[in-house]
């Protein structure tokens, strides 16, 4: 109980700030909306050959973009702790009775609830520009996209906590993030790819979540991907919520 | 407290390690502290840039875990007990505690929600302290538009949101103006006279911790050099400079025999006398009738209170502000703020 009441208060601050920014929410959502918008219209005449069981390129895409979003936006949670880090704020809470992971659980909900809003807009873009999928498989290819995103803010916030310097984070998270992005098959299949390529994305594991998120949108529930797909997201969530409680609850973080 | 203490450590050390494999190094940013301070006492913890004086602060605070030693706070020990000594303790960092773009009064109800508090409680406690911490009509302002005198009274508002016992500022009024420094040493004051909080504050000005504390500490290389009243360093350490201007030439010599007789260090130059007499005070009164009776005229008398800094300099041959110079802070690592301090274990 003590540990929801202050996850709450550490989660209502972090909203507050943020809504008096509503700005960064969609400027979070712009990236995967130019997308959708500039580049789906050229994967239209692609999409049927691309195997992947849809013909509509909204359909294929979307889902993709998701999971993007759900990486990108979250890696930059990190960023704000380290600003409240530096004006003495997490110190400030650190000498506070709170538990320290309902300072960094408070922090993930901000996160994402702000991933929630971002992934409805998206869809909701989606769909205006002629995307047609299962309400179930929306339904659950969002969750797996809250799974990946809370994965990614406790990730970024562990590495926020222990780097304390935007000029580390922000070359480690690109490093990361551009073969991520490459081999995830996040704008275009995997499949579609040389064998050398595929089997390198093999190790991939975003890949499994991307094509999960994407079977479950057209229908496919009961492929081999969306078993792998939801247990990589269950899996990173959990690894990573225990780096970022680690940095948390470690003395002098 | 039962036996009155609210700080009593032994032997708190804290070692750092620097570098790394073969060339890593052990720092012993504290080595082994002593300390009490009893209920209600304002005690100030003096020493140069990297002395210790934060890393010992941080490790009573229960932010850094001593590498040896123990510390009870409140009757609490910091490492098993440091949920209840964080219940019973309020710190004011020197790097603040309030994010500049929120506003000053949610800032203080979120923590003092953080402490237990309901959000009624912590409101009406949040603006009981705005005015008496001269902050009323700050409570929707954001700490980015506040003087830096107003940002620190907003961090001791944080810091007693909770009503604690005991209070914590870490250098509490470094970089801000004379004038708003004036203003927060009544402020200090008050907490004591007006709440009877003990008030435990590190500084690096002398004038401070001989205006604000009843007992000072000071700390060098990691180690408690001296702890007393700023009264008794500055008796025992050197003594009072009494500088005595003598009215006629013929009577130099009278006066300097007279002083001779309390000071055994006497100069004199053109009709100036002067000496070191321990508790001047006390011995002053004696000598102006014993040169009254030996006809002695006197156009000035000045007593010179010994400063802190002669008292640095007589503890460890270093005055304070060169040893803030060749400090090498272990706190200072690469891409972290001096003030933090990571310890590699």
């Amino acid at each position: 109980m003590t540990f929801l009441r202050e996850t709450s208060v550490v989660f209502r601050r972090q909203i507050r700030m943020n809504l008096r920014n509503p700005a960064w929410v969609l400027i979070g959502v712009m990236q995967p909306v130019l997308y959708l918008v500039l580049f789906g219209p050229l994967l239209e005449p692609l999409v049927d050959q691309f195997g992947t069981g849809t013909d509509n390129a909204y359909t294929f895409l979307v889902p993709g973009l998701l999971v993007q979003l759900g990486m990108f936006g979250a890696f930059f949670a990190g960023f704000s702790l380290i600003g409240e880090w530096r004006e003495g704020v997490i110190e400030a809470e650190r000498v506070t009775p709170a538990n320290r992971s309902a300072l960094l659980v408070g922090r993930l909900a901000r996160d994402l609830l702000q991933l929630l809003v971002q992934a409805l807009i998206l869809v909701g873009l989606g769909y205006v520009m002629g995307l047609r999928g299962s309400v179930g498989g929306v339904v659950l290819g969002i969750a797996i996209t809250l799974l990946v995103g809370g994965a990614c803010a406790a990730a970024s916030n562990a590495l926020a906590l222990t780097t304390k310097s935007e000029d580390v984070m922000a070359p480690v998270i690109n490093v990361v993030m551009m073969p991520v992005l490459l081999l995830s098959g996040i704008l275009l299949p995997m499949t579609i790819g040389a064998d050398w390529l595929k089997r390198i994305s093999d190790f991939m594991p975003f890949r499994y979540i991307v094509d999960a998120v994407r079977d479950v949108f057209a229908g496919d529930f009961g492929g081999g991907s969306v078993v792998w797909g939801t247990g990589w997201a269950v899996v990173l969530f959990a690894l990573a919520m225990w780096w970022g409680t680690s940095v948390f609850r470690k003395e002098n973080a | 407290m039962s036996n009155g203490k609210m700080i009593e450590a032994r032997g708190l050390t804290q070692t750092f390690h620097t570098g790394r494999g073969k060339k890593q190094t052990a720092v012993h940013a504290v080595a082994g502290v002593d300390l009490d301070v009893a209920e209600g006492e304002v005690v100030g913890f003096l020493g140069p840039n990297g002395a210790g004086k934060t890393t010992t602060l941080r490790m009573l605070v229960t932010l850094l875990r001593p590498t040896a030693g123990t510390a009870t706070v409140a009757g609490y020990d910091v490492v098993r007990e440091s949920v209840q000594v964080r219940r019973s303790i309020g710190y004011c960092s020197q790097v603040g505690s309030t994010f500049s773009g929120a506003y000053a009064g949610d800032e203080v109800v979120d923590h003092g929600m953080l402490y237990g508090m309901s959000r009624t409680e912590a409101v009406a406690k949040g603006h009981e302290l705005f005015d008496r911490l001269q902050l009323d009509g700050l409570w929707r302002r954001m700490p980015k538009n506040m003087s830096g005198g107003q940002k620190r009274r907003l961090d001791i508002a944080m810091g007693l949101i909770h009503s604690p016992s005991l209070v914590f500022l870490d250098e509490p009024t470094t970089g801000l103006d004379p004038q708003a420094r004036a203003n927060l040493w009544e402020h200090i004051r008050d907490l004591r006279a007006q709440q009877g909080m003990t008030v435990f504050l590190t500084t690096h000005y002398l004038d401070e911790a001989d205006a604000l504390a009843d007992r000072i500490l000071i700390i060098d290389k990691g180690t408690i050099v001296a702890s007393d009243t700023a009264d008794n360093l500055k008796a025992n350490v050197s003594g009072d400079l009494v500088d005595l201007e003598v009215a006629g030439d013929e009577q130099v010599a009278v006066a300097r025999d007279k002083l001779a007789s309390i000071s055994d260090s006497v100069e004199v130059e053109g009709h100036h006398v002067r000496g070191r007499v321990a508790r001047a005070g006390k011995a002053v009164p004696g000598l102006l009738r014993d040169l009254d009776a030996a006809g002695v005229a006197l156009d000035s008398i000045e007593v010179i209170r010994p400063s802190l800094d002669d008292v640095f300099l007589t503890l460890t041959g270093r005055s304070l502000r060169d040893a803030d110079e060749t400090a090498t802070p272990p706190e200072a690592e690469p891409g972290q703020p001096a003030y933090d301090t990571t310890p590699t274990a």
